[in-house]
C-alpha cells in the first residue's frame, strides 16, 4: 500500500494505539465511584499546561462553556486543540493559552467570521493543520477503535489534503485512491450532557453530534451536566446512556452551563450576549474587558449565572419552544 | 412587478433548484432560507439533512448554525455528524448546497485562507463540512452572494472544497466517487451550470435587465456562454412576503 501523496500539515498528536490501551487499562477506572466535584477541582486534576484538548458539541450548542470559561480562569496554555468551533475556541484564542490547532472551522456561521482566529493565525502565534469536519471526527473514530487510521473518501484533491496530514493510498482492495486520516486521541474532552449520574453515565437529547466519537477518544474525560439524575433513573433507560461511566473522570454539575449557547429542549441560544461578543471581540481591548466581566471577573459557573440574571435565563428558557 | 433586493432574489432562485422528494445538504446561511422556502412553496417533502445529525426538519423555523435545535425540530432522525457524512458517503445525498470566498472555472472554491497558507492575509473560517458534501453529494450547488473578479477568480488562493479539481477526469482520479460534482452556480447577477465535455463554469440564464457580457465582465476567467440564456424568474409576491414575514424575519439575511 505505497503512499500516493503525504499532507505536509504538522500531526500536533500523533497516532499511539498501543499508548491509548495502556492508558485506558492502567488509569481508567472500571468501578462506580462518585465522581461529583466542583469545576475548579476538575480542571485543577485533569487539565493541564501543554495537553491537546477538544470539545463538544460546539460554541453555540451543547457546549461545554463553563468548564471552557474554568480552564481559562486557571490559566492552562501551550494547549493544543480540535477546533471545530465557535465561542469556546475564540474565547481560548482571546486568552493566548492556544499554540496550534487543527482546525475544520473557526467561525460565527449565521453572524460572521471569527476575529479571535484572524488575529491568532494572521499574526503567526498559532499554528494550524486543516481537515474537513467529516475528516477530524473520522480521527476521533478511529482513536475510539483503537485503530491507527481510517480510510475515508474526503479531502482527496485538494488543498485541504494538501495542509492537513493526511495520507493517500492506493486502496489495496480497489486499487483506487483513497484518504488516509490518523487516529486522535484527545488528553483531555470536555463535555456538556443533559443528564448525568454521579458515575457518569451520561445521557444527551437531541443531535449527538460527535459524543460518542470524542467521548471514546479522551484519556482524560470531564462531563459538566445540567442535571445529576439518579443511577436507578439511569438502570431504567440504559440505551439512553450515550456515555457510559467508565469513560469518565470527572463530573460537574452545572445548569445552564451552555450559555450563551443553547441546549436543546432547554434553552435557546442568547443572541444578544453572542453577538455583543462578536462586535466587541473585533477590538483586542474589547476582548480583553470582556474576558475580565465575564470569565476572570467570576469565581465560578455559580457566579456566572447570577452575572447573567434569572430573569435573561427564564425568557431563554421561553424561547426554545415546544418540540 | 415586486420589489425585492438581490439577497431575495437570490434565495428565490436557489430554493427553485430544491427539488421536492429529494435529499439536500444545507450548509449555513442562504441555503437556510432557500430550503425553508421550497417546503412552504413547492417542495414539502424535501428532505433537509444537516451536518450534525438533523434529518428531515421542518424548518419551519430558520436554523441559525448547522447544529442548532431548529436542524431537527420535527425531524424524522437526529444522529451525529458521523452518520450524516457516512450517509453522503454511501450515495444518499442528492443535492449539496454551499458557499465560498472564492470560486474557479472548474468551481473549487476556497473558504479557507486568502494569501499563503501560513501565516495568512486573511485567515477564513476552513472547511466546515464543505469539503465533505462536495466530496459525497451527487450535485453540489453552489451560492454566490456578490459575482465579480475577487470572487470567480483564475485560480482559488485554497481549494478548502473540490469542483472538477483540474477539469475532466481529475476528480475521479483523485479517488472521489465518479458522477459527482458541481452542477450549478447561483449568483446576485446569473445562474451558471458546467459544461459536460471541458468541465468548465457557463452562462446559462441571467436575472432580468442583467446582460451575458455584464456577466463575463464580472468573472475573473473566461465564462462559457450557453447558445441559448435564458432569464431567470423574478421571486413572486408570495415567495417575498414569506421570506419576510416568516422565514427571516429578524432580518439576518435580507
Amino acid at each position: 500500500m505505497d503512499v500516493i501523496e503525504s499532507g505536509i500539515g504538522e500531526l500536533f498528536q500523533p497516532p499511539d494505539p498501543d499508548g491509548f490501551r495502556e492508558w485506558v487499562h492502567t488509569r481508567k477506572n472500571t468501578k462506580m465511584v462518585d465522581k461529583v466535584m466542583s469545576e475548579q477541582d476538575a480542571v485543577a486534576k485533569f487539565v493541564a499546561d501543554g495537553d491537546y484538548l477538544g470539545t463538544e458539541l460546539y460554541g453555540t450548542v451543547r457546549a461545554p462553556m463553563s468548564l471552557v470559561r474554568e480552564t481559562i480562569r486557571q490559566g492552562r496554555k501551550h494547549l493544543r486543540v480540535a477546533g471545530q468551533g465557535v465561542h469556546e475556541i475564540d474565547l481560548l484564542l482571546a486568552a493566548d493559552l492556544v499554540d496550534t490547532l487543527d482546525i475544520t472551522y473557526i467561525a460565527w456561521e449565521v453572524y460572521g467570521i471569527s476575529s479571535c482566529l484572524r488575529r491568532a493565525v494572521e499574526s503567526g502565534r498559532v499554528k494550524t493543520t486543516d481537515w474537513s469536519n467529516g475528516g477530524i471526527t473520522w480521527r476521533f473514530k478511529a482513536a475510539a477503535m483503537g485503530v491507527p487510521f481510517l480510510p475515508v473518501r474526503s479531502m482527496l484533491g485538494t488543498d485541504t489534503l494538501k495542509y492537513s496530514a493526511a495520507k493517500v493510498v492506493n486502496d489495496p482492495f480497489t486499487g483506487k485512491p483513497v484518504c488516509l486520516v490518523p487516529a486522535l486521541a484527545l488528553d483531555v474532552g470536555l463535555i456538556h450532557v443533559h443528564k448525568a449520574d454521579k458515575f457518569g453515565n451520561c445521557r444527551v437529547e437531541g443531535i449527538s453530534g460527535f459524543v460518542h466519537e470524542m467521548s471514546r477518544a479522551s484519556k482524560k474525560l470531564i462531563v459538566s451536566t445540567e442535571e445529576i439524575v439518579s443511577t436507578e433513573e439511569i438502570r431504567k433507560y440504559p440505551e439512553q446512556t450515550v456515555i457510559p461511566y467508565y469513560l469518565v473522570d470527572a463530573v460537574v454539575e452545572a445548569k445552564y452551563a451552555s450559555h450563551p449557547g443553547e441546549m436543546c429542549y432547554r434553552y435557546w441560544r442568547d443572541g444578544e450576549h453572542l453577538q455583543a461578543f462578536l462586535k466587541d471581540s473585533a477590538d483586542p481591548a474589547k476582548t480583553k474587558a470582556y474576558l475580565d466581566k465575564w470569565v476572570y471577573g467570576v469565581k465560578n459557573h455559580a457566579e456566572y449565572v447570577d452575572l447573567v440574571g434569572m430573569d435573561r435565563l427564564r425568557q431563554l428558557e421561553s424561547e426554545i419552544g415546544a418540540r | 412587478m415586486a420589489n425585492y433586493n438581490e439577497s431575495e432574489f437570490l434565495i428565490c432562485l436557489a430554493s427553485k433548484l430544491m427539488e421536492d422528494g429529494t435529499t439536500a445538504f444545507v450548509g449555513t446561511g442562504i441555503p437556510m432560507l432557500a430550503g425553508a422556502l421550497a417546503k412552504r412553496m413547492h417542495a414539502p417533502n424535501l428532505v433537509p439533512i444537516f451536518e450534525f445529525g438533523g434529518t428531515g426538519a421542518s424548518l419551519e423555523k430558520l436554523p441559525l448554525g448547522v447544529g442548532d435545535s431548529r436542524t431537527f425540530h420535527k425531524a424524522v432522525a437526529a444522529s451525529g455528524i458521523c452518520d450524516i457524512m457516512e450517509t453522503a458517503c454511501r450515495g444518499f445525498v442528492e443535492y449539496g448546497f454551499l458557499g465560498g470566498a472564492q470560486i474557479d472555472c472548474y468551481g473549487n472554491l476556497n473558504t479557507t485562507v486568502i494569501g499563503k497558507y501560513w501565516p495568512p492575509k486573511v485567515r477564513l473560517p476552513g472547511s466546515g463540512g464543505a469539503n465533505d458534501v462536495a466530496s459525497f453529494c451527487w450535485k453540489t450547488i453552489v451560492i454566490m452572494r456578490k459575482h465579480d473578479a475577487r470572487a470567480f477568480v483564475p485560480k482559488v488562493d485554497f481549494i478548502t472544497t473540490p469542483g472538477y479539481l483540474t477539469g475532466p477526469g481529475a476528480r475521479e482520479k483523485a479517488g472521489l466517487p465518479p458522477g459527482t460534482g458541481p452542477y450549478r452556480v447561483v449568483t446576485n447577477l446569473a445562474l451558471m451550470d458546467f459544461e459536460p465535455v471541458t468541465k468548465r463554469m457557463r452562462l446559462i440564464a441571467t436575472h432580468p435587465g442583467v446582460k451575458p457580457e455584464d456577466v463575463v465582465k464580472a468573472t475573473g476567467f473566461e465564462l462559457l456562454v450557453a447558445d441559448q440564456v435564458g432569464t431567470n424568474p423574478e421571486p413572486t409576491e408570495k415567495e417575498l412576503k414569506l421570506l419576510r414575514e416568516e422565514i427571516d424575519k429578524d432580518r439576518y439575511y435580507i
